[in-house]
């Protein structure tokens, strides 16, 4: 007992002598396992900053709800456009400080808050080997013999089925119910999160899933497997993008300012795909890593401006709901 | 008449119940301060009330109907290898639900063994999703609690019931209507009671197998107002109405039927002269077989692509695992402090209405108790530097209602038979606890504990909601390989969740029996 006071003790002095200054980044809780983009960000950032990155994973927007003006988060990374109107709403981000102009991404971002920090479009993944003659537009998928299977997620516990939601409202517009109902033979089943999916995907119980037009890129590269391929609609695919915020509160400024500035770095931007198996926001594709540029991507992108995903939303699902509840 | 006096007092049960109750009333409280108007309930809710009542319902119907023959079976055979039977069996009822769905659908998806060997025999294919599928995997989750719970009471019956029965030369039907059918009057409508709060509560099930949003449970429309629309007074009004149809089974249950009241058995097969003819012979075998093969098939395949993946698994994940194996381990704690002496003071009591307590950490939704102690903590202290004990503590609440229905009957006999000795002795309170109560329900309490152990390790639970990256839990790791492509690895870390699982609950549950014996 006695021995754990004194290392104790020694632990606190030692921390309080060195004074590194620390970083708390609040982040999705895939982001810090040792596959995930977490470990690299923390690596490269530390190089430079003389702090100590900290992150704390969890789900981000009820979190800076529930915790409100209280949050230890000095930069919250991982929001994707969807859900930022209720982070902005709080009233606890500053400006981002960065130049918008240096963005890569196939849309026009003039958001001065969230930064994007990456990207993808929704997309359904398929099994060359089962699927045989992939939907060549999201028009032909409706008609897809009823025994090709999809699996998708739920609008309403995940951000992937979301965005599905609202891609068919995109593209449906007032027939996305319909189209919805043209689609339910084909769907066998929908689950909580993309996890789940996918796992049905790869274990041959389902012949589709929704996914991102990135996904067939870690089967490539990091498992030379060539048979999982993207279906590229020309109606167009749903834009999704992960953001990261400064809240203003910080007692770390300046630290999260350079973060914010490391983020658009080419150092950062570069390790972004095999890291976060997804498109960097900021880096010209010539600059990709060997291979990424001939990853086939949607010509046409649909995307909803923040405010009008957030007034889409509650319709989109329930006209989903009401459709597949027939 | 006044109570006959007992030799222990419920002063500590009725603190116990009171932490339990001010636990999940402060959670709400928690929650209250920070509601607002609500949207209010739609088509949509009143659907997902609807759904959750019906397939609870069935569930738990269905799960003690299959349980009677096969606990019967289990009861009077003495088959080889028949401990290691039961302790499998008990495995799919503390798997995490993604891996036990991930199991079934090896079995029962559209690839699965079962359609392939239709497919062979030119049979039309199956589909487990619908509501059926919501069942069944309902019935694969619960089937082995109603039938441990069950197979307890047959172990209890005394046997010179069943030689006495013999030498009257009764008929087997005449046997079971005399000796089993009031056993099972005693024991099923509690077991049935339980499942149906457990299914209530179900989320991730509902929503892989229900193939699409008609299969909605309230537990998912909680989990909708909370994460997504931030509706904390509609989830909180859900949560009611669920802790309202929970309590109303249980209470309707616990307080209509009175207590089980038998002799605690040890688990051994009782002499059964009425078992041995040959149709009672081979009905036993059929019952037995079928149930293990819709057991241990899932399990099975669980354990076939955990082995492939097992190489993949990185250090993480073992470090995960002893995590994991702490937050089990305070759960165990915090439940015997609880369910021990809450069970003693419902034991000293004819009637159970008191074990409704129980339920109430169950069907108050883990998502709300979690949320309403972080709304609470925040303030005080850093509610993500308490998340593993959060956890601890909500695991071991879900764990109450089992832990007190397979205790209370072992501590009631103990009073009954010991309890007068006692009073003459004047012995009271913790002695009698000491010497007459633990030594005899001990192999009951390691049942609970092992239990509680192995729903702990399994469960994601509110870790996932607010998280220190250095405390993640083995069911968060696996997610989280999932998360990343890495299905391999997530199923090798499936394989130790289930080794753990199983390797706890064995361990309290022998070690207890073989501690009383000795």
């Amino acid at each position: 007992m006695r021995r754990t006071l004194i290392t104790a003790g020694i632990v606190l002095a030692s921390q309080a002598a060195a004074e590194t200054p620390v970083l708390t980044v609040y982040a999705g809780d895939y982001f810090t396992s040792e596959w995930g983009p977490g470990p690299m960000i923390e690596t490269g950032f530390e190089e430079i900053c003389g702090c100590d990155l900290q992150f704390s994973t969890g789900d981000l927007v009820p979190r800076l709800l529930l915790e409100g003006a209280r949050t230890k988060a000095d930069v919250v990374m991982g929001l994707t456009s969807d859900v930022t109107s209720k982070a902005r709403a709080t009233g606890l981000f500053a400006p981002h400080g960065q130049d918008n102009g240096a963005l890569t991404l196939p849309v026009d971002w003039t958001d001065d808050t969230f930064l994007p920090f990456n990207y993808g479009h929704a997309a359904f993944v398929y099994n060359t080997a089962t699927v045989a003659n992939p939907p060549a537009s999201f028009e032909a998928m409706l008609d897809m013999p009823d025994d090709v299977k999809i699996v998708i997620q739920d609008p309403r516990t995940s951000l992937s089925g979301l965005a599905l939601v609202l891609w068919v409202q995109s593209v449906f517009g007032d027939d996305a119910g319909a189209a919805w109902e043209k689609l339910a033979p084909n769907i066998l089943t929908v689950t909580k999160d993309w996890s789940a999916s996918y796992g049905m995907f790869t274990d041959g119980e389902a012949d589709m899933v929704l996914s991102y037009t990135t996904s067939p890129a870690y089967h490539m590269f990091a498992e030379d497997d060539f048979t999982r391929k993207a279906a590229i609609f020309p109606e167009g695919h749903y834009f999704m993008v992960e953001t990261v915020g400064k809240i203003a509160a910080t007692d770390q400024p300046e630290l999260a300012d350079a973060f914010m500035a490391y983020v658009m770095s080419e150092s950062f931007q570069s390790s972004i795909p095999q890291a976060n198996w997804s498109l960097p926001s900021a880096l010209p594709q010539d600059q990709w890593p060997e291979g990424w540029a001939q990853l086939p991507l949607p010509d046409k992108v649909l995307f909803y401006s923040e405010a009008d995903a957030t007034a889409l939303q509650a319709e989109a699902i329930e006209t989903w709901r009401a459709a597949l509840s027939q | 008449m006044a109570r006959s006096a007992q030799p222990i007092s419920g002063h500590a049960g009725i603190v116990a119940g009171t932490l339990v109750v001010a636990a999940v009333l402060l959670a709400f409280l928690g929650i209250g301060l920070r509601a607002e108007a609500s949207a209010g309930f739609g088509a949509a809710e009143w659907q997902a009330i609807r759904f959750t009542v019906v397939q609870s319902v069935l569930s738990a119907l269905i799960s003690v109907a299959l349980a009677i023959p096969l606990a019967r079976a289990l009861a009077r055979r003495d088959l080889p290898g028949r401990q290691l039977l039961i302790t499998l069996l008990g495995a799919p009822f503390i798997l995490p639900v993604i891996v036990a769905v991930l199991g079934l659908l090896a079995v029962f998806g559209r690839n699965g063994w079962v359609n392939a060997a239709f497919g062979t025999l030119g049979l039309p294919p199956v589909s487990i999703y619908g509501l059926h599928g919501v069942v069944l995997a309902h019935v694969f989750f619960n089937l082995p609690l109603a039938t441990r719970l069950l197979l307890q009471g047959w172990q209890s019956i005394p046997a010179e019931r069943f030689r006495l029965a013999a030498q009257l030369n009764l008929s087997p039907w005449v046997i079971f209507r005399t000796i089993e059918v009031p056993l099972l009057a005693r024991i099923l409508p509690g077991a049935a009671a339980l499942i149906f709060v457990i299914c209530l509560t179900s989320f991730a099930v509902a929503l892989t197998l229900g193939g699409g949003p008609r299969a909605t449970t309230i537990e998912l429309a909680i989990y909708q107002a909370f994460r997504f629309d931030f509706d904390l007074s509609k989830a909180a009004l859900l949560s009611v109405i669920q802790l309202v149809l929970a309590g109303g089974a249980a209470v309707l249950a616990l307080w209509i039927i009175p207590q089980i009241s038998l002799t605690g058995g040890m688990d051994r097969p009782v002499q059964r002269w009425d078992g041995r003819g040959g149709l009672q012979r081979f009905g036993d075998g059929v019952a037995i077989l079928l149930g293990a093969g819709f057991l241990l098939l899932p399990l099975f395949s669980v354990a076939v692509s955990g082995l492939i993946g097992l190489p993949e698994v990185p250090a993480s994940v073992w470090r995960a695992a002893l995590t994991s194996l702490w937050v089990a381990g305070i759960s165990v704690c915090v439940l015997l402090a609880v369910a021990l002496p809450l069970a003693g003071w419902i034991a000293i009591h004819a009637r159970g209405s008191v074990e409704a307590i129980g339920l109430l950490g169950l069907s108050a939704s883990p998502l709300m108790i979690g949320t309403g102690w972080f709304i609470l903590i925040n303030p005080i202290a850093d509610p993500v530097s308490l998340s593993l004990l959060v956890t601890a503590v909500v695991n071991a609440l879900m764990a109450l209602p089992f832990a007190l229905r397979i205790v209370v009957p072992g501590i009631r006999e103990a009073l009954q038979s010991h309890g007068r000795l006692c009073m003459t002795l004047n012995m009271t309170g913790w002695t009698t606890w000491r010497w007459v109560i633990l030594p005899r329900a001990l192999p009951q309490i390691g049942f609970a504990a092992g239990l509680t152990g192995a729903l702990s390790i399994g469960d994601l639970g509110v870790i996932a909601l607010f998280a220190d990256p250095d405390r993640t839990t083995l069911p968060l790791q696996m997610y989280r390989l999932m998360g990343a492509y890495k299905t391999e690895a997530a199923a090798g870390a499936a394989l130790i969740l289930l080794a753990m699982a199983l390797g706890i609950f064995w361990s309290f549950d022998r070690g207890a029996r073989w501690y009383a014996r000795t």
